[in-house]
């Protein structure tokens, strides 16, 4: 066991774990962000994703001891209140049908657009591609991922 | 004449004048409809009846009591009751009731049955407090009751005032709820047939603590359990010393033929369990997929198997027949695969035990860790969570009862967690199934016998003897055969018909083109016979079958396309909604690809558009994705697959474009979890047939090599 410290949403959190533990387990037992999902432990399915450092990371498979200087966001640090556009456009789109995987969804289409603002179908695909809906929501997912590239040009 | 018992002749000849409804019912009699019947939530709140309270400051909380799985139910029951009221939609606030099916009757998610059971008794709630409401602004203002008018959580008077909901629920809630109460006429509806969205969607989407998996106590402890690694092998002996000395491990435990790791985070138990040396030895037999391929056959040619509807005479049929037409079909095995796995959290305190997690049968889960504690049902609480997915797995109660069966042993308050490979080798599959038809056509292509023969594993009855075209061809055999395997089996969204609807569609295709007939005219014809001259028990209305069919053939042009767009058409009822697709291919570089699917769908009323829309795109997506893609097979009574790097679940890139229709008939509303997904494997199927000329037998496709893009 050691102490970590990790900067996530802004916040620097301690975690007294072992430097193997997936920081998904650390954010969900340690640090009460439960937001981040756990669906396969394997990295194929994408609901566990976080931003290290600005980009899409599964954080199932992403040891805590590799991310002391790291800068992670969680879906809590998109917004609490959902007011981030992302957000705003997952919710008015309705994606949701259970909801799981959805933090997972958002964190890779935030990661794709805060480096392309103006993503082509292609490129949604190639990011989207990663995570699993087993609702199959993907055709509001592709919706929500334009209406949120046009609320941020905004 | 038909001889079937329409729920909407009924209600046709019990509607009043006015347009409205007028029911004499007995509901007051529940105990939904007591008065006082909830604790009050908020501490000025008001309750009015079981679904709903409302408080001075205006706040309309309404109560949803099935079990949100990710159809929709939280908003779609509080619109229905909302609808009624008169309330004002922004001033709704809605919460989950907990557990009490002697208010609730059925609370369950399953068998898309929700809105049919619920669509009277919410209606009724949102109606008498209505009334109740008008009667304490009537008497206030000394006026009569037939001057006033509810709108959007005001009362109105003829005269221009008005009383807010919140300003009369005090008084109104002394008032005696009336007998007899007037419904809403549906071309007054303002609330049902909206886009309304989903009443969670914040909460699920700024990351709130909202599932099973994310349940938390002060004090609890985590479990991970290893189950047998394969059916029909049991638990011979542990040895935990080298598990119990690791990190946060508080104990190893066993039970009922598993062995639980309990310690003080998830990872730590996860960790701990790969140290625990386990034996097991062999139970039962060890089933290979080879030995179900075999028993499969055994089975079709079995000489005794269960008849389930024998209309005429078939054999006669098929000797005199012009043409007959015989089709093998196989399903396999398929893991349920919520994205939530398994979980469930219990605290046994002795005389009691508090549970709460993600499940679709809270009342059957209550029940039988009562029977096993040796407790009363209601000396078991369970909290109904937010269920991320479920599709059928979590209709079964076993991880609920061994999460209880756990803090009994262990007396302290635990979650258990599944790891996906516990949840994909841990059973509750879809049975495997395959199916035998045999159709005659005399000579202008019309069917004179059908017969289908079911093999399945573990699935009981796999036929559903009265489904189209039963009813509508004059001699039919249904029967089944089933095997009993130590390979554990359950519902999986739209049971057996998520397959069976494939095979008779795919072979109804087969028996239009051997008798020179248009897929679409074919089954016209036979819906004619059906309502003209039913034979024996008809349980589908042959002119909603027709209306969902014109729809689709409309909506996507059938035989209209130009050239190189190829067509498959199905069509289903089944959990009482109607739906017809179609599929459209195309051929690019040699290789079939799926450009779309129409979806013409009739449940009635659409309670909420958006959400029932939502339900359709996924039904489709989810049928495609495991017609295509979903196996899992047996080595020795082992799963050969146990994640998603070796079990493919569809992705983003995979699906087709999708259109929904409804035919807005005004009928009262049927369920949508389901009834959108058993055609459309049929419909892709059929289109890749048209593209190809391969005909496809076994699911899943990409091992027939097909590709849909």
């Amino acid at each position: 066991m050691a102490l970590f410290n990790l900067k996530i949403n802004g916040k620097t959190y301690k975690a007294d774990v072992d430097g193997n533990t997936p920081l998904l387990w650390v954010l969900r037992d340690h640090l009460d962000l439960v937001g981040t999902k756990y669906g396969c432990g394997i990295a194929m399915c994408g609901a566990c994703t976080v931003h290290v450092n600005g980009e899409a990371t599964r954080s199932c498979v992403m040891p805590v001891s590799a991310l002391e200087n790291a800068t992670i966001t969680t879906v809590e640090g998109l917004s609490e209140t959902a007011s981030h556009p992302v957000q705003q456009a997952w919710d008015e789109t309705d994606v949701p049908q259970c909801g799981y995987c959805q933090a997972g969804q958002m964190m890779t289409a935030a990661a794709l657009l805060s480096k392309n603002s103006n993503p082509s179908d292609k490129d949604i695909e190639e990011a989207m591609v990663g995570n699993i809906c087993r609702c199959g929501t993907y055709h509001r997912i592709h919706d929500a991922v334009k209406l949120a590239a046009s609320k941020m040009k905004k | 004449m038909s001889n079937i018992q329409s729920r909407r002749d009924f209600l046709k000849s019990t509607a009043a004048a006015g347009g409205g409804l007028v029911l004499g019912f007995s509901w007051l009699t529940t105990e939904a409809f007591q008065p006082k019947v909830l604790g009050n939530t908020a501490a000025d709140a008001i309750d009015f009846n079981a679904y709903l309270s409302i408080s001075p400051s205006g706040t309309v909380t309404i109560f949803s009591p099935n079990p949100e799985i990710g159809q929709g139910i939280k908003t779609a029951f509080p619109i229905i009751v909302a609808e009624e009221l008169d309330a004002d939609w922004e001033k709704v606030k809605v919460e989950q009731s907990p557990l009490d099916t002697k208010k609730f009757e059925r609370q369950l998610t399953g068998g898309s049955g929700a809105i049919r059971h619920s669509w009277e008794r919410l209606r009724k709630a949102g109606a008498t407090a209505r009334l109740m409401l008008i009667e304490a602004a009537a008497k206030q203002w000394n006026v009569a009751a037939s001057e006033c008018s509810a709108n959007k959580g005001f009362v109105v008077h003829t005269s221009g005032k008005k009383l807010s909901y919140g300003e009369l629920a005090t008084a109104a809630a002394q008032i005696a709820p009336p007998k007899d109460v007037k419904l809403k006429s549906t071309k007054d509806f303002s609330l049902i047939g909206k886009s309304i969205k989903g009443v969670d969607n914040k909460d699920i989407l700024s990351g709130k603590r909202l599932f099973g998996i994310d349940y938390k106590r002060e004090g609890m402890l985590h479990a991970m359990i290893q189950r047998p690694p394969a059916f029909g092998l049991k638990l011979k002996s542990f040895d935990a010393t080298e598990a119990k000395k690791m990190p946060g491990v508080v104990d190893v435990v066993s039970f009922a033929n598993k062995v639980a790791v309990v310690g003080k985070t998830t990872w730590e138990v996860m960790q701990a369990r790969k140290a625990v040396k386990i034996e097991w030895e062999k139970d039962k037999d060890l089933e290979s997929s080879s030995d179900h391929d075999r028993i499969f056959k055994e089975m079709l040619s079995s000489s005794t198997p269960t008849i389930h509807r024998k209309d005429g005479d078939v054999e006669a049929a098929f000797k005199n027949a012009y043409k007959v037409i015989e089709a093998e079909y196989q399903c396999p095995f398929l893991p349920h695969s919520p994205m939530e796995p398994m979980n469930f959290f219990a605290h046994y305190k002795g005389d009691s035990i508090e549970m709460a997690g993600p499940s679709q049968t809270p009342e059957a889960a209550q029940k039988q860790v009562a029977k096993m504690l040796n407790l009363a049902p209601e000396k078991v609480s369970i909290e109904l969570t937010r269920m991320g997915g479920g599709f059928g797995r979590r209709l079964n109660t076993d991880y609920a009862v061994e999460a209880a069966e756990l803090s009994s042993i262990i007396k302290a308050p635990v979650k258990v967690t599944w790891s996906r490979e516990d949840d994909m080798t841990g059973g509750i599959y879809r049975p495997a199934v395959r199916y035998r038809f045999k159709a005659s056509i005399d000579k202008a292509g019309n069917i004179t016998g059908y017969m289908l023969h079911g093999a399945s594993i573990n699935a009981g009855n796999s036929t559903r003897p009265d489904n189209f075209p039963s009813g509508a061809v004059e001699n039919v055999l249904i029967q089944s055969n089933d095997h009993k395997s130590p390979i554990t089996t359950g519902p999986w969204r739209a049971p057996i018909t998520n397959f069976l609807a494939y095979a008779e569609q795919a072979f109804l295709d087969e028996v239009a083109m051997a008798g020179g007939k248009d897929p679409i005219q074919l089954r016209l014809e036979l819906l004619d016979k059906a309502e003209q001259k039913p034979v024996g028990k008809l349980t589908y209305e042959p002119n909603r079958f027709r209306e969902v069919i014109k729809l689709a053939a409309e909506k996507a042009g059938w035989n209209k396309k130009k050239k190189g767009v190829y067509q498959g058409f199905s069509v289903y009822f089944s959990h009482a909604s109607y739906v017809a697709q179609i599929a459209e291919m195309a051929v690019v570089k040699g290789k079939p690809v799926l450009k779309k699917v129409y979806a013409a769908v009739d449940c009635g009323i659409v309670i909420n558009e958006s959400s029932a829309r939502n339900q359709i795109f996924g039904a489709v997506v989810d049928g495609l994705g495991h017609a295509m893609y979903g196996n899992i097979t047996f080595k020795e009574g082992a799963p050969q697959q146990d994640n998603f790097n070796k079990y493919r679940l569809i992705r983003y890139n995979e699906v087709p474009e999708i259109e929904a229709h409804f035919v807005y008939n005004g009928i009262e509303p049927t369920g949508l979890g389901e009834p959108a997904l058993p055609p459309t494997g049929g419909a892709i199927a059929n289109a890749i047939f048209k593209s190809t000329g391969k005909r496809l037998y076994n699911q899943p496709f990409v091992e027939q090599g097909a590709t849909v893009g």
